[in-house]
């Protein structure tokens, strides 16, 4: 692929045609902030965080959307730019209710603490992190505590905070792009703009499937994991690396870990899914703690169960399918197997039973 | 403040089955046709008043578009309503020209004599009161909108026996008025020939047979059956016209980028959005002389390559839509639309798509998201929409008035129109006299007119008492100039090194009554109102300067307020996503340099000179 080369903070970059500079820049390992821009996503140019100056141009431009061109001399963190970023950020702290800084902020303005309603997303909000970067504050212009925002708690899986909500679309294009459910969009018009379902209808009451991907997408506190609140603060929480015992797709999860239990499942940015889940691989975990799940192998016997050990229970089964095949017949003996398996256990097993057990008689549940 | 406490303020509705039925055939009609969302929303909401979910879930399946995108596009017009109505929808205009003439005192008489607030219906069902931010009248300031109808200049008396007429079940049918407002004809003329109102108020816009025989659609066949496409393309190039609308780009040029184009199809646009606060002239060639905007069309997709048309018409313009439509319905019949005009191979069409509430949308490429049914966000650009427009084909959007230029330039010539005008700015503009002076009124000169000439010799001076204080050229988004731009010949160029800009030719002139920050507080409300919500800068910023503004004429603004205006306006101009972001600031950045003192005289001194502000 042909590279050309623009000049980024006085050093020389090299771009393929087609590039933007967001992508430009990263790949030179040039940091340009973002907070709209999602991976794999449209980017949509709308919070312009990343406004680079580039000469000739009138305006600032947004790096995650304007194409790099050959020769283009672009300024990433110049006074002029930093100055809007500034107050870009400035402007979302006072749209919504960004109380991780109430401390600082509105203790003296006669706002009580324990009226606030602790941010899920505090350590991992990237407004905060934006605000932190560049040290801007909420200003004393922004809306005052009590301002009331639609909160939607409803349903089992999905908290909707709109007092979080910076509208940068990212839950949008999520749900969108990534995929495809086309369950919301951007309704409303100006400082009222908010998030929409069909009719505007809370999540439960519209084409939402809750694949929870706009919660992922999220880069403040407005979509929340509703199993994950008040289960701890990001920083004391462990990643582990998994893979979705579901279905025989395979998607890499993170389980969030925390003394031991999970917390949170979140989509891995690997291959098969690159961060995608569904309803089940992302919120379908509550059996791994549940108390009824079964931990050890049970036998029947006079009618009720006992533990027993795999050994046994694996003796057990063998000895008994060896006994009906002989007695029986191997046809008297069927197989059901399950999609929560890979493609290759079902292979091994339709193997066992034919060429092992000596049946045709092997089926899956998928079919159903 | 309260944002969306409540989802779903919508509820359930039983439809019957007859309306379902029609609604189904509405969709029918329009299911193949892409950009079909806008036109059936419309319709649907013609017939029922009001669009419920169960309507809005029948369209979204009929149409195979998500609901949630049905409801995200009809949420951002303002024209939409999801909740009944009451019979009579009354729009009171808030925009800055009706502010300067005092709706805020006519908005409470009709709340008075309603009974009821803004947002409210009568409890007969009779009236809704509702605020728009234009209703594109401002040459009859104060105005309001009952359904499709206007009724301007208003005062106590009037409203009293406008809703008494109305109560009585006297309604009026726009289709039967001549004009929305006033008859062209009846306004001081120009000595001097008129190239694009020439036959308005002169011949029924009703009938093609009055406009052939004002020579219409010569210059459409003269194009097309002795001249090349490029050969239109230079002559109008030779004329040096440029763009009406606001911006001022060569309209040659921009064809020129688009016909050597080899991607088919491409597009013609008409921009009949006209929302920019003072601006009425495309409204009075649309209802005057609709052929001749359809003949520029026409001419434009010849000289481009273009088989098809649109003409996005601002929703509130009732009058053009209709006045449109049957003129392309008998230039149709008549073989001057449609296949194989004048024998030759080429063929236009045109259709007529309708805005619904929305500022943002007459910004060429929010104008074309509209048209294909979205949310009216402009795009990025470049791609412009000239490479990469409509359905992201080659598009040539250009105003009303420039597209209604172009018949003249065809038949006489790019060189004699270049003789009118000025150097910087050719051919004639129609200027638009707002605000305080005796007869508001709209006039066709040659550019290069004075604004004391217009101002003095057509608009028979100011008002009565009235000294001048400042006007805003160009729309509400321009700067403003004092006294001394007086004698600057009106082109381009030259407003532009006063600080204000011609933009569509628009003058609100305002005397010593208006108060600079009142006004800027009504500018700042139109572009809080107006702002699609796209970028940060200025969906987050016009609600804020608002804010701080509305304090400021309270008696409750702070010193540094000014300092934050001047840091907001700055990043927003810089990093706004596009030229409403960019621009809303320009006339309270001028206003604070030009009246600093009347700024701080409220801050400090909580004094107004004007006497319009009221501090607690």
């Amino acid at each position: 692929m042909a590279h050309s080369t623009l000049n980024i903070n006085g050093t020389t970059v090299k771009f393929t045609p087609g590039q933007t500079i967001l992508e430009a820049a990263r790949d030179a390992g040039i940091d340009i902030p973002t907070l709209c821009y999602l991976k794999g996503t449209t980017p949509t140019g709308s919070c312009r965080v990343c406004v680079v100056e580039v000469e000739g141009a009138r305006t600032l431009l947004p790096a995650c959307s304007t194409p790099a061109a050959a020769g283009m001399v672009v300024q990433t963190e110049s006074e002029r730019v930093v100055a809007a970023r500034k107050m870009v950020i400035e402007l979302l702290l006072a749209s919504g209710n960004h109380n991780c800084f109430v401390y600082a902020a509105q203790r003296d303005q006669g706002f009580k603490v324990e009226d606030a309603i602790f941010c899920e997303a505090e350590g991992e909000c990237q407004l905060q992190a934006l605000a932190e970067r560049y040290q801007v504050f909420p200003p004393s212009y922004a809306n005052p505590p009590d301002t009331k925002y639609y909160y939607e708690d409803n349903n089992s899986m999905i908290v909707r905070d709109f007092s979080k909500c910076i509208m940068c679309g990212r839950c949008v294009r999520a749900c969108c792009e990534r995929q495809v459910n086309l369950a919301i969009d951007i309704g409303y018009r100006g400082s009222h703009n908010k998030i929409v379902a069909r009719g505007d209808y809370p999540y439960i009451d519209s084409d939402c499937v809750f694949c929870g991907e706009c919660v992922q997408a999220c880069p403040v506190g407005a979509l929340l994991d509703k199993a994950a609140r008040f289960q701890g603060r990001p920083w004391e929480r462990t990643k582990v690396r998994s893979t979705c015992p579901y279905c025989g797709v395979g998607c890499q999860i993170d389980l969030h870990i925390k003394n031991g239990r999970i917390v949170k499942v979140t989509g891995a940015d690997e291959i098969p899914n690159e961060g995608r889940l569904c309803v089940k691989g992302r919120f379908g975990w509550g059996f791994v703690h549940h108390p009824d799940r079964l931990t050890t192998p049970l036998i029947k016997e006079n009618g009720s169960f006992r533990e027993a050990s795999w050994e046994e229970a694996l003796d057990l089964t063998a000895r008994r399918l060896q006994e009906i095949k002989d007695q029986d017949g191997a046809d008297k003996i069927g197989g059901w197997c399950s999609a929560r398996v890979t493609n290759e256990e079902n292979y091994l097993f339709q193997k066992f039973m034919r060429a092992v057990i000596g049946t045709n008689h092997v089926d899956h549940c998928a079919r159903l | 403040m309260i944002q969306h406490t409540q989802s779903a303020s919508q509820t359930a509705a039983d439809i019957s089955p007859e309306a379902l039925s029609k609604i189904e055939a509405i969709i029918a009609r329009y299911q193949d046709q892409p950009g079909a969302l806008m036109p059936v929303l419309q319709e649907a909401q013609d017939l029922l008043g009001y669009l419920p979910v169960a309507v809005q879930e029948r369209i979204a399946a009929g149409l195979n578009i998500p609901g949630s995108e049905v409801f995200g596009t009809m949420s951002f017009y303002s024209m939409y309503a999801w909740a009944p109505k009451g019979k009579y929808v009354i729009r009171m205009c808030e925009s800055p020209p009706c502010h300067v003439n005092g709706s805020e005192n006519i908005l409470q008489v009709l709340k008075q004599e309603l009974g009821i607030g803004v947002g409210e219906t009568t409890t007969d069902g009779l009236f809704s009161l509702e605020l728009t931010a234009c209703l594109g009248v401002c040459e009859v300031a104060p105005a309001m909108q009952i359904n499709e109808v206007v009724f301007g200049n208003l005062t106590r008396d009037k409203i009293k026996q406008v809703l008494n007429d109305y109560r009585a079940g006297k309604a009026v049918d726009y289709k039967q008025l001549p004009y929305t407002t006033n008859d062209f004809r009846k306004y001081k003329q120009s000595p001097q020939e008129l190239v694009v109102l020439d036959n308005v108020g002169v011949i029924d816009p009703m009938k093609i047979d009055d406009y052939l025989a004002k020579g219409g659609y010569s210059a459409l066949k003269k194009a097309v059956t002795s001249m090349t496409p490029e050969a239109v393309v230079e002559e109008v190039k030779t004329s040096g016209l440029r763009g009406r609308g606001g911006a001022g780009f060569p309209c040659g040029v921009k064809w020129s980028f688009t016909r050597p184009l080899t991607a088919t199809p491409k597009y013609i646009v008409c921009n009949a959005d006209e929302g920019e606060p003072g601006t009425i002239k495309d409204r009075y060639i649309m209802e005057g002389d609709p052929h001749k905007v359809l003949e520029g069309m026409a001419i434009a997709g010849f000289a481009v390559g273009a088989s098809k048309g649109f003409i996005y018409v601002r929703g509130e313009y009732y009058l053009s839509k209709y006045r449109l439509q049957n003129a392309i319905d008998q230039a149709k019949a008549q073989g001057y639309l449609g296949d194989k005009l004048f024998g030759t191979d080429f063929s236009f069409d045109v259709e007529v798509r309708s805005g619904f509430g929305s500022y943002v949308c007459g910004e060429e490429t929010a104008l074309i998201e509209s048209i294909e049914g979205h949310r009216g966000y402009p795009r990025a650009k470049p791609p412009f929409p000239g490479v990469a427009g409509l359905w992201h084909q080659p598009t040539v959007v250009n105003n009303v008035e420039t597209l209604a230029s172009v018949p003249a330039i065809i038949n006489r010539g790019g060189d004699w129109y270049k003789t009118l005008g000025t150097e910087n700015t050719t051919g004639t503009k129609i200027y638009q006299i707002i605000g305080h002076v005796k007869t508001p009124q709209i006039v066709e000169v040659p550019v290069g007119i004075t604004l004391r000439e217009l101002i003095d010799t057509y608009c028979g001076g100011l008002r009565e008492g009235s000294t001048f204080k400042m006007c805003q050229t160009g729309g509400a988004s321009a700067g403003l100039v004092t006294a001394d731009a007086l004698d600057v010949p009106m082109d381009l160029a030259s407003l532009a090194q006063v600080g204000g800009a011609l933009g569509s030719g628009t003058m609100l002139v305002m005397d010593q009554s208006v108060c600079v920050v009142d006004f800027m507080r009504s500018v700042a409300k139109f572009f809080a109102h107006e702002s699609c919500g796209q970028c940060t800068p200025c969906r987050e910023g016009t609600p804020r300067i608002l804010e701080t503004l509305t304090r400021i004429c309270q008696g409750q603004g702070q010193e540094r307020d000014l300092d934050f205006l001047e840091r907001l306006a700055g990043t927003m101009v810089d990093a706004s996503f596009c030229p409403l972001g960019q621009t809303a600031p320009g006339p309270l950045m001028s206003a604070l340099k030009l009246f600093r003192p009347e700024f701080e005289e409220h801050l400090k001194e909580k004094k107004c000179r004007a006497g319009v502000c009221r501090f607690a």
